[in-house]
């Protein structure tokens, strides 16, 4: 017995930021600010943004505790949605969560792809949440909310 | 009705001079045979809900196919052979909690249920605002948020008796809340669901009693691993529900002493649990029908009954002796893993362990596990206050039951060796 089959969950990238996650910061001065919390498991994540001049989402930092998946997807959101403007954030985030759903990575939308390794959540559904956590914080700051809806 | 359950406690194995033989007991649960994602099933979730013996299964679908219709209502032959069979199972509870009547077992739909109509019913009809009702930190949150419910309808205190490092109740804490505290009632678990750790069930009720408290046992976990006696504990309420206990969800039991029970309002109002009703008033029937409004869970009550005779044939004696030896098993293997840290050391423990692991979430240990066929649950464990007081977010938690086998216990130590491996 060994653990390949749970590869197409735990990708290498996932691992990687799993286990460190280059965007996990508090930021000291933000605009906006807000948790998520998975009652399940006891998984929080905070997520604080800065706007920049221009109304797009300057800076995104992250306090989380969590399991791999939401301590990677975190990463990999402030990644993929750093410098875009709150409509397209918010077109990023129904994207993936089509993504993590459906497990379907045909979308055009070419911002996602740096989410792809998170696809094989969607062969778990007990841990799709983890991987919507961060993402139901952010789009909750962008909406001027300081709880995310656990759903 | 059934014979003497309790007396066949006593006879240990299934088959007299035969010993217990875990590999028969498992043919007995048709589910064991499972593959999960193309691997044996190990499951190590019971502590969740256990697995059911084929003689659950058929005594439910034999009563479906040959004797079923309402209970205490119809005047033909199936309703009463349906009535028959239903209150045998009033019996049966009565043996196994050996109640000294069997009119003080009252069904519910679980421990959940029992708890809310102790607190609804003892809470607001007994208790007076300004006394406490004390609980541990170590409860299930079915033994928390009803009393938080009724602190805030009815103005009763709840207090929460602490828990040592090691796990146990902080016996020298509890004796001087209750020696304080007006409390009313203790409401506490006789075994944890998450650490494990058996409560001093009768020294605890002693000291309740000697401060002139009331005292509910949530025997959830308790009852499915050791033999129940609420007169030996001197307890006075005590709860459990059946789908631990490898009988059907949907079929709980409370227990309480006759003279508490009858100065209970009742809690559910409805059919069954009247004497008489007309529109200026009505007027309730005994105890326990007092307490059970409505067609009552009789399918799952027969389920229950066909549970615990099965656990009788086997009996309580021999199940605790493996699980004993599961558990001792299982502490002493685990240990040897580097980086797993077993959550708390009570000296008197069952087979419920939880656990940490050092660069691995409970979530993810449990993910990995599952594709290789091995349930355990990964969480809270319904114990936020508990997890809190143990400065966790969240354990795996691996439980077991008298279909347990050492092998599966090897087996989940192995993985979890390839999981530590593999978060490296």
């Amino acid at each position: 017995m060994s653990f390949d089959a749970v590869r197409d969950l735990y990708q290498d990238v996932i691992l990687r930021h799993g286990r460190n996650p280059v965007h996990m910061q508090r930021l000291e001065v933000f605009d906006a600010a807000a948790s998520g919390d998975n009652p399940m498991c006891g998984d929080r994540c905070e997520v604080r943004i800065q706007y920049a001049p221009d109304g797009a989402v300057g800076t995104i930092g992250f306090d989380a505790r969590g399991c791999a998946i939401s301590m990677a997807s975190a990463d990999l959101m402030v990644e993929a949605a750093t410098g875009r403007p709150p409509e397209d954030i918010r077109a990023l985030a129904s994207d993936f969560y089509g993504l993590v759903r459906t497990g379907d990575t045909a979308s055009e939308n070419t911002a996602l792809a740096a989410l792809k390794p998170l696809s094989g959540v969607a062969e778990y559904p007990s841990r799709i949440k983890c991987a919507t956590l961060p993402w139901a914080a952010l789009l909750a700051a962008l909406d001027g909310q300081t709880e995310a809806s656990s759903e | 009705m059934v014979g003497d359950a309790g007396a066949m406690n006593q006879i240990g194995p299934r088959i007299p001079g035969v010993p217990f033989n875990v590999d028969r007991i498992r043919q007995d649960f048709p589910i064991l045979s499972q593959s999960v994602r193309g691997k044996k099933l190990v499951f190590l979730d019971s502590a969740a809900s256990a697995q059911k013996p084929r003689a659950v299964i058929e005594a439910m679908s034999h009563a479906m196919e040959t004797q079923y219709a309402n209970v205490h209502r119809g005047l033909h032959w199936m309703s009463e052979r349906t009535t028959d069979a239903y209150e045998s199972v009033r019996d049966q509870v009565a043996s196994l909690l050996n109640a000294p009547s069997r009119d003080e077992i009252v069904f519910t739909r679980n421990t959940t249920e029992a708890i809310n109509l102790v607190a609804h019913s003892y809470g607001r009809g007994v208790l007076q605002p300004g006394q406490a009702v004390l609980i541990s930190e170590m409860e299930h949150h079915s033994n928390i948020v009803p009393w938080q419910m009724l602190r805030d309808a009815h103005g009763i205190r709840l207090l929460v008796a602490p828990v040592t490092d090691a796990g146990e109740l902080d016996m020298a804490a509890y004796e001087s809340l209750l020696a304080d505290g007006n409390v009313g009632l203790v409401a506490i678990t006789h075994m944890s669901n998450v650490l494990g750790t058996y409560t001093p069930a009768a020294r605890v009720a002693a000291l309740a009693h000697r401060f002139g408290a009331r005292i509910l046992f949530d025997g959830s976990q308790a009852v499915v691993h050791r033999a129940a006696d609420v007169q030996a504990i001197d307890a006075d309420f005590y709860v459990f529900t059946g789908h631990k206990l490898y009988g059907p969800t949907g079929i709980g039991v409370l227990w309480a002493r006759a003279e508490l029970l009858d100065r209970m309002p009742p809690f559910l109002g409805g059919g069954d649990m009247i004497s008489s009703v007309s529109f200026e008033k009505s007027t309730w029937a005994r105890v326990p029908h007092k307490f059970e409004a409505g067609t009552p869970a009789i399918l799952e009550a027969i389920g229950l009954g066909a549970a615990i005779s099965y656990v009788n044939e086997i009996g309580y004696d021999a199940i605790a002796a493996h699980e004993q030896s599961l558990t001792d098993h299982a502490l002493a293997t685990l240990s040897t893993i580097d980086g797993l840290y077993i959550i708390g050391r009570a000296q008197d423990r069952g087979g419920v362990i939880s656990f940490t692991m050092d660069g691995a979430h409970a979530h993810d240990i449990a993910t990995l596990l599952d594709r290789n066929g091995i349930a355990v649950r990964a969480g809270h464990h319904c114990a936020e206050p508990l997890m809190q007081r143990l400065g966790l977010d969240s354990t795996a938690r691996a439980s077991f039951a008298l279909y347990t086998t050492h092998a599966e216990i090897d087996a989940l130590a192995e993985n979890l060796e390839r999981v530590r491996s593999f978060f490296q």
